[in-house]
């Protein structure tokens, strides 16, 4: 395996799984490492199973957790929780029942290790580079940032590998992109991506999978990196990943689900081969100068609307779509986006909710007040975030700052939970969609970094994190 | 006949309609927010509530077709709505794998043939799996790219669970002797 042509990082860890080669008639069968289940789009699958009289293969390789339709009130106790709605504490219950049957792990209410799927992963060590990693979401591209293969999946295809540890896929394409310079004060992973979106466009990715490469990436922490692999699918792109390093072997040494003793050796020996090979082809591949970048925003209503945090809303002139995102929006070509007022700011989501989003969002806030008129929440992304946040008091600073502290969940970013933005108002959101309504119903959602959201929190408008710095 | 670019899953199907355990009756969800005003009725400006568009089994989009979210439940709902194919001439990654599980055929056209379809809506068109042809009602023909194996399954009604589990001794050979365990 080692012989031959140089290989992809993709081409490795591709190979490395494959336990039928694709044909021109049939897909490869590919086997998954680690399949993480959530709430939402697992209960049609299990449903399969049982119709079928099937088991899940894996138990050991499958990890529960409940995220998506789960309250982030603060409670005493979860023991006496009230989900809202019918319908969803119905799905929290199934999946409860569907775990304890087919032998799964959840990590449920009252857990510590609860959270956000692609905030525990990484969290728990149970990531690791070299993996393959599915779940039946399509921020399981997060996961890449560790040099794992990690994609979003069905949840027919949930089923199949839950029934067989194993999918049918055929191999993507590859894309290169490096990002190199050094990134300036106050631009952070999140502007990183918001401009490369802007930059290939929202179906720019489509078919591939994306290697980030260059000097912006490696300089990287891992909060950093899994922010840049989240939003690939932003761009279309199923899986982002990024070579491991010493960054990543750091972040994962003694994380309860990590290799330990000699086999922690082992696996970093054979986790240091999982570069791509110089001269390694890629089928496309593109430049990011990360040195000319600024805080960015969205100004339309999908990732790929971005525009500087201190430029204007741009014309747009024969973009189909363009007038319609606008009159959604509310915004008018050639209007600056810091005249434009903030209703609601969320900091959350498996895009930026980890322990550094919260500590560049707290430094920020930190002896200031938020604006009149301004709902803020901070929704950590576990319940270790939340433990660890709270041991360094960034609760505290949050809520004198006059925001909302919350429990751990997917919350506001799609607002399964009731935790949503009313109608018309205008979110400053760290989280990964713009899409029409995806915070609640006539929802105006602007994506920005956790600096530039706690910075419109305090102005009331959108606002340039570089003046607060 | 949705002639916009880059519709995502969030928009064919909400994320509050997706606390369901089932797969079916969603597709009095579908597009619910552009299909329904505030106040719950219909909005007439939306395609899929003029007189025409009723009863149709297949929806012309713009590129960029099932964007965002992996939710199946997009499939699901254009299915349970009676869509039974969607033409573009650019789909999602996910959106595309998730409609061929499920019998939603996504028709990747070239752009000349979309215009063509996006001038005559209402016209009826023929849909032939067997050849990967679709007929226009002009008479001319095209052929639309489909992935071999989902092909096959569509026609020979084979279940990819089924054809999976066909593999388990290598499944169980491949655990033996992989180098390294997960």
């Amino acid at each position: 395996m080692s012989n031959g042509s140089p290989k992809t990082l993709l081409d490795k860890v591709w190979s490395d799984h494959v336990v039928a080669a694709e044909t021109p008639d049939t897909p490869a069968l590919l086997y998954v490492d680690l399949h993480l289940i959530h709430e939402v789009t697992t209960p049609q699958a299990f449903t399969v199973l049982r119709q079928r009289g099937l088991r899940v293969r894996r138990p050991d390789l499958t990890l529960g957790t409940l995220d998506h339709s789960t309250p982030t009130t603060p409670v005493a106790s979860f023991r006496d929780l009230a989900v809202a709605g019918d319908n969803a504490a119905r799905q929290v219950r199934t999946m409860q029942d569907n775990c304890r049957e087919f032998a799964i792990e959840l990590f449920g209410f009252g857990s510590e290790h609860r959270g956000i799927v692609h905030v525990i992963g990484p969290e728990l060590g149970a990531t690791q580079p070299g993996k393959t990693i599915v779940c039946g979401d399509s921020h399981t591209s997060t996961h890449g940032a560790f040099g794992a293969l990690a994609f979003g999946i069905g949840t027919t295809e949930v089923g199949h590998v839950l029934a067989t540890q194993c999918l049918l896929q055929r191999r993507p394409k590859t894309l290169a992109i490096d990002i190199d310079g050094r990134l300036a004060r106050g631009v952070t992973a999140k502007d990183a991506i918001l401009a490369t979106i802007g930059q290939i466009g929202v179906d720019g990715g489509t078919g591939h999978v994306i290697e980030y490469r260059g000097t912006a990436i490696t300089a990287m922490s891992m909060d950093e990196r899994m922010t840049v692999c989240n939003m690939s699918i932003e761009a279309g792109a199923r899986a982002g990943m990024i070579a491991p390093d010493d960054t990543t072997f750091a972040y994962l040494e003694h994380r309860p689900r990590a290799p330990k003793g000699a086999a922690w050796a082992a696996s970093v020996q054979r986790w240091r081969n999982l570069q791509s090979d110089p001269g390694a082809v890629f089928d496309r591949s593109v430049a990011v100068q990360g040195d000319q970048l600024s805080p960015m925003v969205t100004f339309g209503t999908n990732p790929g609307m971005v525009v500087a945090v201190d430029a204007e809303v741009p014309e747009g002139a024969g973009k189909p779509g363009f007038r319609k995102a606008l009159d959604y929006m509310q915004l008018n070509p050639g209007q600056p986006m810091s005249e434009v007022d903030v209703d609601v700011v969320f900091i959350g989501s498996c895009t930026n909710s980890r322990l550094s989003d919260l500590q560049q969002a707290a430094n920020l806030l930190r002896g200031r007040k938020i604006a009149d008129g301004v709902t803020m929440l901070v929704v950590p992304g576990s319940q270790q975030v939340k433990k660890q946040a709270e041991a360094i008091g960034l609760d505290e600073i949050f809520r004198a700052a006059g925001a909302q502290w919350r429990e751990s969940g997917c919350s506001m970013c799609l607002g399964m939970n009731n935790d949503t933005v009313p109608r018309g108002k205008l979110s400053v959101s760290t989280s990964n969609r713009n899409f029409e309504g995806r915070q609640g119903i006539g929802a105006r959602t602007v994506l920005a970094s956790p600096l530039t959201a706690a910075a419109s929190a305090i102005a009331g408008k959108i606002a340039d994190p570089r003046r607060y710095l | 006949m949705l002639a916009v670019d880059d519709v995502d899953t969030d928009q064919i199907i909400p994320a509050r309609f997706l606390t369901t355990t089932s797969r079916d009756g969603l597709g009095q969800h579908l597009f619910h927010d552009w299909r329904y005003l505030a106040d719950g009725r219909e909005n007439p400006e939306f395609v899929l509530n003029s007189p025409a568009a009723r009863g149709c089994k297949v929806l012309v989009a713009g590129r960029n077709f099932g964007c965002g979210s992996s939710r199946e439940h997009a499939p699901w709902a254009l299915l349970d709505y009676g869509i039974k194919a969607v033409i573009s001439t650019e789909f999602a990654d996910i959106f595309r794998s998730n409609s061929l599980k499920n019998g939603l055929l996504p028709i990747l056209v070239q752009p000349d043939v979309h215009q063509q379809l996006l001038r005559d809506p209402g016209e009826t068109i023929r849909v032939d799996l067997t050849t990967s042809t679709v007929t226009l009602a002009d008479g001319s023909s095209v052929t639309f790219p489909i992935d071999a194996f989902a092909r096959y399954c569509l026609i020979e009604g084979i279940d990819q669970l089924g054809f999976l589990q066909n593999h388990l001794a290598d499944i169980g050979n491949f655990e033996e002797t992989r180098p390294w365990k997960p």
